[in-house]
């Protein structure tokens, strides 16, 4: 309500029709992302280091749990709205919004497959403020899931997890996994089993941190479970269940790494309509000049394209119809969009946009894993194609 | 300790343009926002109702609409919220709507409590005035410290930092009173998630002026014998050179080349 330190660029918020109760929701996570965050995003991208004083700010007002029900201490938020904060983040730092995210993806298999003791162990964990991790990718499994090799072998009323997992977002900060491991190797992907594993469990180390190109404000780090033992009450369902937990998961959260994209997109058109009202050249602001326009225009109609994707995936999703078309092509749009609108607005920008000392830059280097994480985007065709060759 | 804290919606003057051709404010559009210095306000009896318990009952006089900013109050810690609100009361000046405030107070208190501390902001920033505040106090026949820009409570006993424009004062007073708040030191709270969601879902209740005993006559137009001509900033004409080197000598020797510069020695 009170500081107004750093002026919101880009005016009203577009797309999202949203009542009055919850637009003042995405007001207050905007005031607290400009004042807060977005003064620090350029330092911590150029170091790398992980933000963690920033984190516990928003752990604080609750945005590693925004559409976790309100029942287990989650915020509550209906995904609708949830989308357009998302947005928000990702406009002041993909990275940023890319770590509590995940947070909340890790919850979601647990909130799908979990009894409800599985839930509150889970929840207890993570509502106060603390990082959850996915763990589903490996070296040599990433968009062939079948390939995992970590495996939990049944002894006794314990499992014992062995195996490695890689590119793990929130992998080396997490107080709480959600490891998918084969229990049947012979079944392929009808062998996967899902387990709950907290962090405390003797054998597990945290390996190597990537050095990423983008979304630097997120932490993406090796997880090593060696002869780690987990209760049989920590799996997540029954074995065998763990593909198609994945699988909901992934569908579900889908939408929203689509609107942390679009989110980079609109920062791109925002950044690129201030540069050019202020750039003089040949007498005169380079808005004034077609050119300019025409790639403004174009970039608003791709970007307001993949917001109403992500928004048409959101009302499926509320209305209990089927939607994994509709969330494929959302995110595999919107990543699209994202690397595209950053490009633009770099050239618009001119020289200056190649440098680091402005923003734009960061936003292409941000973008482009919006084309391969979360299901590749040639993923995302695959899902596409299957469903309309059914 | 059991404080209310009176606030205002008001157009965000930040946004606000002025129409070229008419030299108003374009206020279509304009969003609203709770009184930046009723927010320091609230957030001063949020530190207060931390350190010594109470409870924090937000009041303010306006159409329907400023439910949205007594909801944002909500959602920042105070726990109960009142709209005082009636055709009757359109148009009023300061005079009338302290007036208004102050019969409402006396009908909540009737109710409840009597509040220990009245909190109002300094001034609203579309009126400018700061006139309300005081007048609450008067009005109620309360003590009244103005331009706090800190409050502790110890106990009974109230301390007030106030502002002048080249010390602070520090004034002890009895409760109940009223108190205006300045811009404070403190880093702005937030609101949660939870906090925010749990306070739109808020039912807010209205009081009307058949809830008060109020004489209608000193109320809205027909009580308001004041008019706001024009706000503007006095020019504070300031002359001479202030002189800052490294040592006192230093600064001495710059001083004697000035002065005879100028020709004065």
């Amino acid at each position: 309500m009170l500081n107004r330190l750093n002026k919101y660029l880009g005016g009203k918020k577009m797309g999202y029709i949203l009542n009055e109760e919850q637009n003042s929701l995405v007001d207050m996570v905007e005031k607290f992302m400009t004042n807060e965050v977005k003064p620090h995003v350029a330092e911590f991208d150029i170091t790398g280091e992980f933000p963690k004083e920033l984190y516990k700010k928003a752990f604080e007002l609750g945005l590693h749990c925004i559409d976790i029900p309100e029942e287990f201490g989650g915020g509550g938020v209906d995904y609708l709205t949830a989308a357009a904060i998302y947005e928000e983040i990702g406009k002041v730092d993909a990275g940023f919004a890319t770590g509590l995210c995940a947070t909340s993806l890790a919850l979601k298999p647990v909130l799908i497959a979990g009894t409800p003791e599985q839930k509150k162990l889970f929840s207890d964990i993570i509502i106060p403020g603390a990082f959850g991790a996915f763990c589903l990718t490996e070296p040599d499994a990433g968009s062939d899931a079948g390939s995992i090799r970590t495996t939990a072998v049944r002894d006794g009323d314990e499992y014992i997890i062995n195996g490695g997992k890689c590119f793990i977002t929130n992998g080396g900060v997490s107080d709480v996994y959600v490891v998918f491991a084969s229990t049947d190797k012979s079944k392929g992907l009808k062998g996967l089993t899902a387990f709950i594993v907290e962090r405390s469990r003797a054998g597990i180390t945290v390996g190597k941190e990537e050095n990423k190109m983008g979304i630097r404000l997120s932490n993406t780090s090796e997880v090593i479970f060696e002869d780690v033992r987990i209760p049989v009450t920590n799996l997540l369902g029954k074995e065998g269940d763990g593909f198609k937990i994945a699988m909901k998961t992934l569908d579900l959260s889908r939408p929203f790494v689509g609107v942390i994209a679009v989110g980079i997109a609109q920062r791109a058109i925002d950044e690129s309509i201030k540069y050019s009202k202020e750039r003089i050249t040949f007498g005169k602001p380079i808005a004034k000049f077609q050119a300019i326009q025409f790639m403004l225009a174009d970039m608003d109609i791709e970007t307001e394209a993949a917001r109403q994707m992500v928004v048409h995936a959101i009302q499926l999703i509320l209305a209990n119809k089927p939607y994994s078309r509709e969330a494929a092509i959302a995110k595999c749009l919107a990543g699209d969009v994202a690397v595209k609108v950053a490009l633009d607005a770099i050239q618009i920008l001119g020289g200056y946009g190649y440098s680091r000392d402005y923003p734009v830059e960061k936003l292409l280097r941000d973008a482009k894993i919006f084309q391969i994480f979360e299901g590749t985007n040639q993923i995302q065709r695959v899902i596409i194609a299957g469903q309309l060759l059914k | 300790m059991n404080i209310l804290v009176c606030v205002k919606q008001v157009p965000d003057t930040t946004e606000i343009k002025i129409d070229p051709i008419t030299n108003t404010l374009i206020r279509a559009g304009v969003p609203s926002i709770v009184n930046p210095f009723d927010a320091y306000a609230l957030d001063l009896a949020v530190r207060i109702k931390e350190t010594n318990g109470g409870l924090i009952t937000v009041l303010s006089m306006g159409p329907e609409q400023a439910k949205a900013a007594l909801k944002e109050c909500l959602s920042v810690g105070a726990d109960k919220a009142i709209l005082v609100s009636d055709r009757a009361f359109g148009g009023s000046d300061t005079l009338a709507t302290s007036y208004i405030l102050s019969t409402t107070i006396k009908a909540i208190e009737n109710k409840t409590e009597k509040f220990d501390l009245i909190l109002c902001g300094k001034q609203a920033i579309d009126g400018d005035t700061g006139q309300v505040g005081p007048e609450i106090a008067e009005h109620l026949g309360y003590a009244q410290v103005t331009y706090a820009e800190d409050i502790t409570v110890d106990g009974k006993i109230v301390r007030v930092t106030r502002e002048n424009d080249d010390r602070h004062e520090i004034i002890e007073t009895q409760i109940p009173a009223v108190i205006t708040v300045i811009k404070t030191a403190y880093e702005p709270k937030y609101a949660t998630i939870r906090s925010k969601m749990a306070a739109n879902r808020v039912q807010i209740p209205t009081m009307t002026s058949g809830d008060l005993d109020i004489d209608l006559e000193r109320a809205g137009l027909k009580g308001s014998p004041t008019k706001v001509k024009k706000t503007f900033t006095p020019q504070l004409k300031k002359s001479g050179i202030i002189i800052k080197g490294e040592t006192g000598s230093e600064s001495a020797l710059k001083l004697i080349s000035l002065l005879s510069d100028a020709r004065l020695i």
